[in-house]
């Protein structure tokens, strides 16, 4: 995978660190780690995006992707993004299904 | 389930890139695991190569040559490996014959854009300068198609039901009083909905949204030294991308997801989209014009061309696509197919349609392949589907265009029949009576049905609302043509100045007069148009052929909204006051007489005495009735409507027809009134107290509703 980027199980939260950047190169890996615990039971998700400097369509689709498979019950966050990149969130439309905050806290 | 048949088999030449050979569909670049599979057609070329560059680079990184046996038929096709699909953009070296007179001119120095690249690069962000170096200008790029529609779908909102709001998607917020923080593009106008929502509309027609060129025939104007920009975007880059510069994520590449969420987003608020098509020519101009696409790709196809293979301008705009030839007429279709299916498009204006009706000679068809298909095509088969029946080429075909009962049109005789009667001109109650009634005696013959019209006033092209009651003549100086552009017959008067004027009697008039057109549009059967802006009495200081002004000219001004509450507010009860009468939008034209048993034939005309209408050439009072029981052919029940309209300069009383006993007439609209009681809230009409005659002033409108008291 990806530098820096990493997830982690624990206690049905998942925590995603995203690394500096998120795109068509490093997007399946995360998106195969991802994929390794839908099954199990996840009731937050959250993505920490202090790092983020750049996120393609890809990239944000790795996102939408993880939504639509922890279900309708699950939480997506996204903590502390960069404005640049909550703009582009924001600007595409991509960004409906997740709260953003800028920290979490179980 | 793994496939077979996705693994490299060859290298190309120079080593770099693995390959394989292609699927012809579906044309143009589509992701495929491991690679992009590329495919372009074209009836003469000899051989193609795939341009490779780095997003924004000059210079390419990469040329790789379709290898023959990957083509099939005339297409050529092949998978590249190992391409960064977001970062790269890619064009075509094609080779072929230049014999300009057999209509062949290909040439294999010039870099071709994608006919079919779903977005494009090369203006990324409106009206940056671009390198005019640059020798590959509108680049084809590769983006993802897939979109979380949620449970969006398209509306199938009956055309007869709908009130359509024709906008320009960069003027609607580019002014600074919009308030939006993405001025002037997809994200800008989604934080409009609300106020789309609070005015009534049910349908957006979104002004051309496909990438063209802002700098095409960009000068600088002679009279305001303001940059002068290709700025309606009637002239067609590309045909499947949304452009890039209307989006603000464009310049990170994301017009496609910004576009299809703004989609979203007005389906969620119950409005409908359609989108102005621009068939008729491409951005190549003719000869003297430049390599795009199209020209180098295969010109004896896309193009209409005179035995000497210069190029027919049907369209007044250098070139005209070649719209019935049968590969053309598939890219059409591919295209429309793309925008209903990917993009959940509810309908489709076509620009200068006349010319989708001419074949490959030019000459106009009885029975239109293209038009056919269109008109019984699955996937289309929901979408309206509206021809600006016209062309630049001496056609016009308002009440003739060739329809199979699916394509209606915009109705050029609506638009200035009503304009003469708003502003008084005589010997037009024929015609009103016509226009009224959804214009049977354009659309009855075929069977077409009143909503075969598309009733409008106003729109981009012309004047505006406001400057139709401000200005005589049209003042185009600053498009610096000497005022020669823009249409002359414009029907318009000032109510006694040109333009501004700060006398009331003079203001009063002409906002009465905006009152009385959107009142009568809306009264109309058939589908009534609106332009933006007309309800803030948006103005463009007479200029009627605004396409090249990027600037306060054409933005619609916000600031407005506050200084003209009141014509917003008339708007917004006129816009409810149709949704609530369904004998208002019907489909089938009136028959004239009571089928229903209810007393009362579906429609009667009136005077100033009830049941007899004053049809002499020099009457300007005119009235009718309209029976409740007939609505949408007696399926529903709706109250009675009478209008009455005295475009004489003098008060008239108008005799009302008399109402089944358990009932009684209120007064639901009076443009003469002052505000407040200019228009009344649905279901808080007045009751009159005088039953048998309604005394109307000079120039004015009235609506009454007829129903029981409660």
């Amino acid at each position: 995978m990806g530098v820096n980027i990493s997830v982690d199980l624990k206690d049905e939260v998942a925590r995603i660190d995203l690394g500096r950047r998120l795109d068509a190169t490093n997007a399946p890996s995360l998106q195969e780690e991802l994929q390794k615990i839908i099954g199990q039971k996840v009731s937050k998700m959250v993505f920490f995006a202090q790092e983020l400097e750049y996120i393609s369509s890809a990239g944000l689709r790795v996102i939408i992707f993880a939504k639509q498979k922890i279900g309708v019950d699950a939480h997506l966050y996204l903590i502390s993004p960069q404005e640049a990149v909550l703009n582009v969130m924001k600007m595409s439309g991509l960004d409906n299904f997740m709260t953003v905050q800028t920290e979490f806290s179980e | 389930m793994f496939r077979i048949d996705l693994h490299p088999t060859h290298i190309s030449d120079c080593g770099q890139f693995r390959l394989r050979a292609g699927k012809p569909l579906p044309f143009g670049a589509s992701i495929v695991p491991g690679g992009i599979n590329f495919s372009v057609y074209s009836r003469s070329a000899t051989s193609c190569q795939l341009v490779l560059f780095n997003k924004h680079q000059p210079e390419p990184f990469g040329l790789v040559p379709f290898k023959d046996e990957f083509r099939i038929g005339n297409v050529f096709t092949m998978v590249v490996f190992d391409l960064d699909y977001e970062n790269i953009e890619y064009g075509f070296y094609m080779d072929g014959p230049f014999a300009p007179k057999e209509g062949q001119r290909f040439d294999k120095t010039k870099l071709l854009m994608d006919p079919y690249a779903k977005a494009i690069g090369g203006r990324d962000i409106w009206g940056i300068e671009p390198n005019w170096n640059d020798q590959y200008q509108h680049r084809s790029r590769i983006c993802l198609d897939d979109f979380d529609w949620e449970d969006d779908r398209p509306l199938e909102i009956p055309i007869e039901d709908l009130i359509i709001y024709e906008l320009h998607v960069r003027g609607f917020t580019r002014h600074p009083s919009s308030g939006v923080k993405h001025p002037g593009t997809f994200a800008g106008l989604r934080e409009k909905i609300p106020y789309l929502k609070e005015l009534g509309i049910n349908c957006v027609e979104l002004m051309p949204i496909h990438e063209f060129d802002e700098f095409e025939n960009s000068r600088i104007s002679p009279i305001t030294g303001a940059r002068l920009m290709n700025y309606w975007g009637y002239s067609n880059v590309g045909f499947f991308a949304p452009k890039a510069g209307y989006a603000a994520a464009g310049k990170y590449g994301m017009q496609v997801d910004e576009c299809k969420t703004l989609i979203r987003e007005f389906h969620k608020n119950g409005i409908e989209v359609v989108l102005d098509v621009v068939f008729n020519h491409t951005a190549e101009g003719d000869e003297r014009g430049p390599y795009i696409s199209y020209r180098g790709i295969d010109n004896k196809t896309y193009y209409l061309l005179t035995p000497d293979g210069y190029y027919y301008n049907f369209s007044g705009c250098g070139n005209t696509l070649n719209c019935n030839n049968p590969i053309v007429r598939n890219m059409i279709l591919d295209c429309l197919r793309y925008w209903a299916a990917d993009f959940h498009i509810d309908g489709f204006r076509f620009d200068l349609a006349s010319i989708l009706g001419r074949d490959q000679n030019g000459a106009p068809m009885h029975s239109p392949p293209l038009l056919e298909t269109l008109a019984f095509d699955p996937i289309l088969g929901k979408c309206k589907l509206i021809a600006e029946a016209w062309d630049a080429g001496g056609l016009y075909q308002v009440g003739s265009f060739p329809a199979w009962g699916r394509w209606a049109e915009w109705n050029g005789k609506y638009r200035d029949d009503l304009r003469r009667f708003i502003k008084g001109d005589s010997g037009l109650m024929g015609a009103m009576a016509q226009r009224l009634q959804g214009s049977p005696d354009l659309y009855q013959w075929e069977g077409r049905g009143a909503c075969a019209s598309i009733n409008f006033i106003t729109a981009h092209d012309g004047f505006t609302l406001k400057d139709l009651v401000s200005y005589n003549e049209k003042h185009n100086e600053a498009n610096g043509e000497h005022n020669n552009d823009g249409a002359n017959d414009n029907y318009s008067w000032n109510c006694g100045w040109e333009g501004e004027s700060d006398d009331e009697g003079i203001n009063r008039l002409r906002l009465k007069r905006m009152k009385n057109a959107v009142t009568l549009l809306l009264v109309s059967q058939g589908t009534p148009m609106l332009l933006a802006g007309d309800e803030m009495a948006n103005t463009q200081w007479g200029n009627n052929n605004a396409y090249c002004q990027d600037n306060d000219i054409s933005w619609v001004d916000w600031g407005l909204l506050v200084s003209n509450k009141e014509l917003f507010n008339f708007f917004q009860k006129m816009i409810a006051l149709r949704k609530a009468h369904p004998v208002l939008r019907n489909r089938s034209h009136f028959q004239n007489r009571d089928y229903m048993g209810s007393g009362f034939a579906d429609i009667t005309w009136h005077g100033l005495k009830a049941w007899n209408a004053d049809w002499s050439a020099q009457s300007r009072t005119l009235a009718f009735m309209l029976c409740g029981r007939h609505a949408k052919g007696g399926k529903v029940e709706d109250d009675f409507l009478y209008m009455a309209m005295n475009m004489h300069w003098q008060m008239h009383g108008f005799e009302l027809p008399g109402l089944p006993e358990d009932q009684a007439w209120y007064v639901a609209v009076n443009t003469d009134a002052q505000p407040p009681q200019d228009i009344w809230e649905v279901g808080k009409e007045v009751k009159l107290k005088e039953q048998n005659e309604f005394l109307l002033g000079e120039r004015s409108v009235a609506v009454l509703i007829g129903k029981k008291p409660k």
